[in-house]
């Protein structure tokens, strides 16, 4: 009677690159392209120099917040960087509920599919502060420039995630009504919302907190809200006035990353 | 009654599903479907209802052509077609009453669904059902909360909301333990007997189809190998619809199965 013997040693197969010398000169490549690249970064020293007793200042600043001075200021900016924050999110799911819907692959038909892909690789592949120095520029200075950009960064990131999540659905489910002689709202409405309800409501806070922070950013290019109250204080060399502001935008996101985790519990 | 007609599904992978299936099933009968996975059980039950396009052939429900009718056509005749399915299927978070109620969507209005206004007629039947499959004090549960033989329970309550004219049953026991399969198959028959409803059910369990059913069709490749009396299911049968293999041990260990079944439920009504 003969006893296989069996192999004691084991490793796993390289599954992306079978070539070992192939894999070896990517590996090269890439450590040489990494070293040129860093190489090719040009810092003027001095310049490093002298910018870090402006950061230090700064730094001191954030330490030393001056919340009283610039107040009037600083409770404009918020009061138009949350309005805008929150008309902006309204306004951005209000339009992409149905985009998201006819850009998913199983629910929409094929014409319509692609439009709201177009629409949406639109939306995403201009940034913020392109949108809102053009709309200010088109608007005038001011949160409407400021709730228009929101509203048209929102559109692209909410539908484009919306769709992906209707077409992960579970398809057994939309079978089931689909066979009970459903219309497709219908279909929407009783196999797809109650399957993306609860992942729509979390990236609706989620996009909440990001519009609040990106009103911060093009504030700075004329957009208003909170984000020009900052611009003006570093402007005025008032690091002060600055770190408050900026101090104040990390509690207003903290409290709503700490609400929106309670509230997508809650939903589930 | 369902006819089917040389129905033939040639998916556009090239793979033929089905090959000019046909057999007539009149009321009140209720049809177990057996073969090997990949024999095109599924495919089959789906071209009925028209949720899998078939290629060629016809599926005529009373005399309506199903294979023939527009998308709006299609609609009702659909909900003239209750459906059952293996894993439930069941919209997980909405509650069970919403479960049964969706029987009645290709009946009501667009709104009325949306804002869960059925018609009194339709609640009442929905309770009806429920008590029916024992579900009563469940209505307002959310479905993922219910065990496995519940929701099937709450799947063929919906199936009947529509107030079927045919039963497509896929595989309804296939997630279920044996016990609950039993259960289960015992309401389905019931049920379909009750109401002379005709139904198709997919079936792995040849004993069970064997026990539950009146009457067998055996597809292999697509092909109706057997159609007949379940009595007749002998080991040739078997072997012509699956291939080689050792029958009588199969039918041995459930014998097995269903004596210990039966002895548990002895001890269980003696403890009483």
């Amino acid at each position: 009677m003969s006893v296989t013997t069996y192999p004691r040693t084991w490793r796993r197969p390289p599954t992306m690159i079978r070539d070992a010398r192939l894999r070896y000169a990517l590996y090269a490549g890439i450590l040489v392209y990494l070293v040129l690249a860093v190489g090719s970064v040009e810092v003027n020293w001095a310049r490093v120099w002298e910018g870090l007793d402006r950061g230090w200042r700064f730094v001191l600043g954030f330490l030393q917040p001056d919340f009283t001075s610039r107040w009037r200021d600083i409770s404009q900016g918020l009061v138009e960087s949350l309005t805008m924050t929150m008309t902006a999110t309204v306004a951005g799911v209000i339009i992409s509920v149905p985009i998201g819907i006819g850009a998913a692959r199983n629910l929409a038909p094929r014409p319509v599919y692609y439009l709201c892909r177009g629409i949406i690789a639109l939306s995403r592949s201009l940034q913020e502060i392109i949108i809102a120095i053009l709309l200010v520029a088109m608007f005038g200075f001011g949160p409407f420039a400021g709730f228009l950009t929101l509203t048209f960064a929102t559109i692209g990131f909410l539908s484009k995630l919306l769709a992906e999540d209707i077409e992960d659905i579970d398809e057994a489910q939309a079978e089931a009504i689909r066979a009970t002689g459903a219309s497709w709202w219908q279909l929407v409405n009783y196999a797809v919302q109650p399957q993306v309800m609860p992942r729509l409501i979390g990236l609706v806070l989620y996009r909440f907190d990001i519009n609040f922070r990106e009103s911060a950013v093009i504030g700075i290019v004329g957009a208003g809200g909170i984000g020009a109250t900052l611009n003006t204080a570093i402007d005025r060399y008032e690091y002060d006035s600055a770190g408050a502001v900026l101090l104040i935008i990390i509690a207003i996101v903290m409290a709503a990353e700490y609400s929106s985790s309670h509230i997508r519990k809650w939903v589930q | 009654m369902l006819t089917v007609d040389a129905l033939t599904k040639t998916y556009k992978t090239g793979d033929k599903a089905l090959r000019a299936v046909g057999f007539t099933v009149p009321k009140g009968q209720v049809v177990g479907l057996i073969g090997p996975s990949g024999a095109g059980k599924s495919t089959l039950i789906r071209c009925i209802n028209r949720l899998v396009e078939p290629t060629e052939g016809r599926v005529l429900l009373n005399d309506l052509d199903v294979t023939a009718l527009p998308a709006a056509g299609l609609r009702r005749a659909r909900r003239r077609i209750g459906m059952i399915f293996q894993e439930y299927a069941l919209v997980e978070r909405l509650t069970v009453m919403e479960n049964v109620l969706s029987g009645r969507l290709g009946y009501v209005g667009f709104w009325r669904s949306f804002l869960r206004r059925f018609p009194e007629t339709d609640i009442e039947n929905a309770f009806r059902l429920l008590d029916r499959v024992g579900l009563m004090s469940h209505a307002d549960k959310r479905a993922d909360a219910l065990s496995g033989g519940q929701r099937q329970r709450v799947g063929i309550a919906r199936a009947l909301a529509q107030d079927p004219e045919l039963l497509l049953i896929d595989e309804p026991t296939a997630s279920l333990d044996p016990k609950t399969s039993r259960q289960i198959m015992r309401l389905i028959v019931e049920i379909c007997a009750e109401r002379g409803l005709p139904a198709i059910i997919n079936i792995h369990d040849v004993l069970l189809a064997q026990q539950f059913t009146q009457r067998i069709i055996g597809l292999r490749a697509g092909e109706v190998v057997f159609d007949g009396d379940p009595a007749a299911l002998d080991e040739n049968v078997l072997t012509r619809i699956y291939g080689e293999e050792d029958w009588t041990a199969m039918r041995r260990a459930a014998e097995e199965d269903d004596a210990a079944e039966r002895d548990a439920a002895e001890r269980m009504a003696g403890m009483v």
